[in-house]
């Protein structure tokens, strides 16, 4: 039974059974590197995804639905749907933006420009938030015509909108410029050569092709969107039932002993990580993806 | 491509004024000015306040803290990364597709998430904290908790930068080495390591750099205890709840530099690597 599951798959291209014999191990060490690889997987990857849903649900069914129907759970769902549903589409108008720049057309200082895109990833979450903090905090540089104004950013959804916006920006445009860059460009020169103005060329001829590229991008972007922690716990001032996200809720909840409402709470992020995961999956069978971060 | 029809296709598509200038002006918008914001705020500190605020010792501390535990995270992934991608790649077992997609879960899984859920399973009273508890190995609340929250936050990398280059191998050169006489362990150190490596050390240094900056998963299991299990960013984030921003940014600052460093080293590493695989193909 063993070996019959356990068969290696890569097949020889020869079709030789010499040839596959030689490039595989001896069933015992097949055996003994599966099982590390799970017992690692499982450890520091399935338990943690276990124990969130084991967590919520311990305290029994009602607890949980009290937990998620939450006044105060609501209205940070709804400040997390309004940070990713802002964040969301304005990172994908620049990351096309920036990859039809980019792949379409050559200047000066574009592997600079492509660094620059990528700068937001390297950066710590927390520095994330505090940057913006400088920027329109009470002593910031614009704290002071803000308050003139009676504009409030910090500690107020705008400035969960722009930490978002800040740590998701990358997202969308380094799937679409390797992608655009593999395609060329003659299929765009052509349509433009035949008269089609910028737009019908980027919606008829562009889209089409990227439309795979482009929704995983979405579906990366959206997952972090939702499930920002450090630069949103920045900015956000934690107000509850009015800047909390869904995330910090899970914070604040946890920091009160509140574990099972913590966990029920955590158990909707844990569902939508799972179901990017499906997503992504999916749009991968398509032969898009697989690219790291 | 020739010069002359790089130029005639600038006039041929149209919208490079349009997509360059809004690219251009969204980076400068929400990535440049507010980066430049914390080196500029570091200048209203004289030198030896900037010195004072990021290099005393509780912040000394919590930067070896973080790269050391970040450092250990990151050997820990690459090793057992390989094992992943090697057995994801290479063997037909129940369920490798489902392991497969789950493996990016610490990219899809919110921190605050992954961290209450490490905390739960490695408590002195958790699943998995308890028996080791009994083995007199202390995980939540010390420094091997903010080790435990960056193996899982950085697993991700390794592995998906060393699966695709383990499925491009050409099997040639494995089966060349394998009649000529090599064993199976020859064959990997002396064929697969060398093909491998660079993509192993791409995957190593962006587990590193994500391990550094990481403060959601590692805050709820660190315990936080000042100079023991404090890690960096929560210095940064203490400092803001105290109302001492320039120190804060003053430590920010730091980590900045370290961050970008690591990003140009990684972005020479990836070039490096692409042209590897290119040529292997």
């Amino acid at each position: 039974m063993p070996s019959a599951v356990l068969t290696t798959r890569v097949a020889a291209p020869g079709g030789s059974a010499h040839a596959s014999q030689v490039r595989t191990e001896p069933l015992w060490a097949r055996l003994v590197l599966i099982a590390i690889a799970l017992g690692f997987l499982g450890l520091f990857v399935f338990a943690p995804l276990l124990a969130v849903f084991y967590e919520a649900t311990k305290k029994g069914f009602e607890v949980y639905l009290r937990a998620i129907t939450d006044a105060d759970t609501r209205s940070a769902l709804w400040v997390t749907l309004l940070a990713a549903g802002i964040a969301v589409p304005v990172n994908a108008a620049f990351g096309v933006s920036a990859a039809w720049a980019i792949t379409k057309f050559e200047f000066r200082g574009k592997q600079w420009l492509i660094t620059l895109i990528d700068l937001p990833f390297s950066v710590s979450p927390v520095i994330s938030g505090l940057i913006y903090m400088l920027l329109f905090g009470a002593n910031g540089w614009f704290g002071e015509i803000l308050r003139s104004y009676g504009i409030k950013i910090m500690f107020a959804p705008p400035a969960i909108v722009l930490a978002t916006m800040f740590v998701t920006a990358p997202f969308v445009a380094r799937e679409l410029i390797p992608l655009m860059q593999a395609q060329g460009k003659a299929e765009e020169e052509c349509a433009a050569t035949l008269g089609a103005g910028g737009f019908a060329t980027f919606f008829r001829i562009t889209l089409p092709k990227i439309r795979w590229g482009l929704l995983y991008g979405l579906v990366l972007c959206n997952a972090r969107a939702m499930g920002e922690f450090g630069a949103v716990s920045v900015v956000s001032g934690h107000i509850r039932g009015a800047t909390n996200t869904l995330t910090l809720h899970v914070e604040i909840l946890y920091n009160e002993y509140q574990f099972a409402a913590a966990f029920a709470v955590s158990s909707l992020l844990a569902l939508l990580a799972l179901v990017t995961l499906v997503a992504k999956t999916l749009i991968e069978a398509h032969g898009f993806g697989g690219r790291v971060r | 491509m020739s010069t002359s029809g790089a130029s005639s296709a600038r006039h041929v598509l149209p919208g490079f004024r349009l997509t360059l200038g809004f690219t251009l002006l969204y980076l400068l918008v929400i990535v440049l000015i507010p980066l430049s914001s914390a080196f500029v705020k570091t200048f209203t500190l004289t030198p030896a306040g900037f010195v004072a605020a990021a290099f005393s010792p509780r912040v000394l501390a919590a930067y070896r803290l973080s790269f050391g535990a970040a450092l250990l995270a990151a050997t820990i992934n690459a090793l057992f990364g390989c094992i992943v991608a090697w057995v994801l790649v290479r063997y037909e077992f129940p369920g490798r597709r489902v392991i497969d997609a789950l493996v990016d879960l610490p990219f899809a899984l919110p921190t605050s998430v992954a961290g209450i859920a490490l905390t739960a399973l490695y408590a002195p009273n958790g699943v998995l904290g308890a028996p080791l508890e009994r083995l007199g190995v202390k995980v939540a609340f010390t420094p091997l908790g903010v080790l435990v929250a960056l193996v899982f936050i950085g697993m991700p990398f390794v592995v998906r930068t060393v699966q695709p280059v383990l499925e491009d191998l050409d099997p040639e050169r494995e089966e060349a080495a394998a009649t000529l006489g090599a064993s199976r362990f020859a064959v990997f150190w002396k064929v697969l390591l060398p093909s491998i490596r660079p993509a192993l050390i791409t995957g190593f240094a962006l587990a590193f750099a994500r391990a550094v900056g990481e403060y959601g998963s590692v805050v709820f299991i660190a315990g936080n205890i000042p100079l023991v299990s404090e890690i960096t960013p929560l210095i940064i984030m203490t400092k803001l709840e105290q109302y001492d921003y320039a120190g804060a940014t003053a430590v920010a600052v730091v980590m900045l530099l370290c961050s970008f460093t690591l990003l140009l080293l990684i972005n020479w590493l990836q070039g490096r690597t692409s042209r590897v695989r290119e040529a292997s193909a």
